[in-house]
């Protein structure tokens, strides 16, 4: 039954057999897996597939419903454009890596049962991390390292939270969850990790810069959003993730207004979208359950197009730092038109991908009176077009001239970002399209002139607070420099705690071990001193001296028996 | 730089033409607010031009915490890389001594 074959391991064949390939097959063979799974994913009604029977668990590898369905296409559409973008790319390991990690995210997407989850879950984190590594450099491979610790702690909380769940009683099968008790709270910490949210977000700033410029498109694709759609699985209508959402959505803007490698930029303004996506999720109410949703799906594709524009730049100049780049538009006009595509999508101008998903997370915060969250929200809307909107393609593609001149990017990264962008201006244009997609019916119609005013005037306005503030030389220029972030807790502040904790028990121990080695040493000398040939008590006495000592010991004894036995007398 | 062709950008008169077109928007924007009808979800949007301002202001006041921050997170490019140096560089000595 072709219907039931889960989309995992379609990926994950396609990675075996295109291991040996070469050429025009090993081409064939990877745009064959995602166009295989999407056909699946269209064939395959609502179900229950692949159930397995392991020890006395019930595993579920297929579950298809109306939001796995969407994130199944999802996930094949992009894996297609970053196979594109990624053609020309001859290292085998970000090859099978890239292919392996797209067909996990797929499994973690159908997984019916948290066990199945739990082993896509770690399967992301060991797949993808090899995308960071095929850098090459030293800070690729510490950074690396970094990201693999942290997800796997990742997927270890979310172990110790199903077994928990299970031991309560619970059924296993990968739905509603809700924050009720220990076990819960571990799976959503799980979860939250992936997710980025606030204080365990820095492992995505950290690595995914730190990648290939085609690694970091297919990190920026899946990881993120697998933990959206779990959170949108077990945890809709959890109102502590409005906040945290509204947290994510609106203080990485100001570390990407300050940032100067623009792919570290990107990373921030990717936790800022995923934080629309979480206060959606915590609104939980059939409108924003959608907004949460469809945002995801847009911004696979807008954040993909931009990181893709930024890895053409990087893969041509070599260089990605604001400070070092600028002018490039006279040597690559199609992807500075492409990238401000991405930038004008995830902006959410009206027309564009962004306008028709964000929306509806701004209207369901208002419908559900979450006044202040509106607020940071809209706020956090004017920072993203500041941010990504303006910033990127302006400090790459225009500012001040570098002299840097280089090429148009290679045909297929063309290719595939022209595909990303007739996709944002196609959703942007014909909503229905994804609309009928989502997991509700709403009705609801992002063109109507409220939106569409308030929307261009905020932006416009935005942009003018760029115009006037780089007239008057207010704008921070771009610096090379590290920003502090969380992670300088777990880089700089624990490892320089530990270092002294250690360096003092050293020393401490060094001091003991030193003081009772001088003690044996004296004690040693003592008694070599003593008993060594011409010592005190190995000389040999003359029989006066003899005498004399035995007389004055007895001349001891006498007095100390005379002032004893005065005593006694008294 | 061999290729000297002037570009789009290149001359003056072509950013300038560029902003007036923008600023000419950004009024045009301003104007509907008092023409365009709108449903009123939040009290604050019933505010003579609530968006504009919210969104010309919102920028400006984070493009300047921004900056502010700068002056306590900034630190050198090299920063976690010397440190790591240093770590490894110290407790490769005292492995020698």
């Amino acid at each position: 039954m072709p219907e039931s074959l889960p989309p995992f391991l379609i990926f994950y064949v396609v990675a075996l057999l295109a291991l040996p390939a070469r050429g025009i097959l090993r081409t064939v063979l990877m745009l064959s897996a995602p166009v295989l799974g999407a056909w699946c994913v269209w064939q395959t009604p609502e179900g229950s597939y692949g159930v397995l029977q392991v020890l006395q668990f019930e595993l579920t590898l297929h579950r298809v419903d109306r939001l796995a369905t969407l994130f199944g296409y999802l996930f094949n559409l992009a894996a297609f454009i970053a196979f594109v973008y990624a053609l020309h790319v001859r290292d085998r390991v970000q090859q099978t890596a890239s292919i392996l990690y797209a067909g996990s995210a797929l499994g973690a997407v159908y997984a019916g049962d948290l066990i199945t989850l739990f082993v896509f879950w770690e399967m992301l984190a060991l797949t993808s991390v090899f995308l960071v590594w095929a850098r090459r450099t030293d800070r690729a491979y510490r950074s690396g390292m970094r990201y693999l610790i942290i997800q796997v702690l990742s997927g270890l909380l979310l172990l110790g939270g199903v077994i928990a769940y299970a031991a309560d009683g619970n059924s296993l099968s990968f739905d509603y969850i809700g924050l009720e008790g220990f076990a819960s709270w571990l799976i959503l910490l799980a979860f939250g990790i992936k997710c980025a949210f606030p204080f365990m977000h820095n492992w995505l700033t950290d690595a995914y810069p730190e990648s290939t410029p085609t690694g970091t498109v297919f990190l920026s694709a899946f990881t993120t959003k697998v933990a959206v759609y779990a959170l949108a699985r077990a945890f809709p209508g959890t109102e502590l993730l409005v906040y945290v959402g509204a947290t994510m959505a609106t203080f990485p803007i100001f570390f990407a207004v300050i940032e100067n490698d623009l792919r570290r930029v990107l990373a921030y303004s990717l936790i800022n979208q995923v934080g629309f996506m979480v206060v959606g999720i915590g609104i939980g109410t059939a409108l924003a359950i959608n907004g949460a949703v469809s945002h995801a799906f847009n911004d696979v594709i807008f954040k993909g197009l931009l990181f893709m524009s930024m890895g053409a730049v990087l893969y041509r100049t070599g260089k990605i730092n604001g400070s070092e780049l600028g002018g490039l538009y006279k040597t690559m006009p199609k992807t500075t038109v492409l990238c401000i595509v991405g930038a004008a999508s995830i902006s959410a101008f009206p027309l564009f991908s962004g306008f028709v998903s964000k929306s509806m997370v701004m209207s369901a915060a208002l419908a559900n009176d979450f006044h202040i969250v509106w607020l940071l929200l809209l706020f956090a809307s004017a920072g993203v077009f500041h941010h990504a909107g303006i910033k990127i393609p302006y400090f790459a593609f225009f500012a001040h001239d570098s002299g840097i001149r280089t090429q148009e990017a290679p045909t297929n990264m063309l290719v595939a970002m022209s595909l990303a962008a007739a996709l944002c201006i196609t959703i942007g244009v014909f909503p229905d399209f994804l609309y009928r997609l989502l997991p509700y019916d709403t009705g609801y119609n992002p063109y109507d002139a409220t939106h569409v005013l308030a929307q261009t005037q905020l932006l416009f306005f935005s942009a003018l607070a760029f115009v006037w503030l780089n007239l008057r030389g207010m704008y921070p220029p771009e610096l090379p420099s590290t920003n502090l972030d969380a992670d300088w807790l777990y880089r700089r502040l624990a490892p320089s705690v530990i270092g002294h904790t250690a360096s003092m028990v050293a020393r401490w121990d060094a001091g003991m071990r030193s003081s009772g080695r001088l003690v044996l040493v004296r004690a040693a000398q003592l008694v070599n001193r003593h008993h060594s040939p011409g010592g005190f008590l190995a000389r040999t006495w003359s029989t006066g001296s003899a005498v004399f000592w035995v007389v004055a010991i007895l001349a001891v004894y006498l007095l100390l028996f005379a002032v004893g036995d005065g005593m006694a007398l008294r | 730089m061999k290729d000297e062709k002037t570009y789009f950008f290149d001359r003056p008169e072509n950013v300038a033409r560029l902003l007036r077109v923008f600023y000419g928007v950004c009024i045009i924007l301003a104007v509907l607010d008092f023409v365009i009808h709108r449903h009123v979800y939040h009290a604050w949007e019933n505010l003579w031009l609530f968006y504009p301002i919210y969104g010309f202001v919102g920028c400006v006041l984070l493009v300047l915490v921004a900056k502010w921050m700068r002056t306590f997170l900034m630190r050198d490019e090299s920063y976690y890389e010397d440190l790591e140096r240093a770590r490894t560089d110290s407790s490769g000595d005292s492995r020698d001594a």
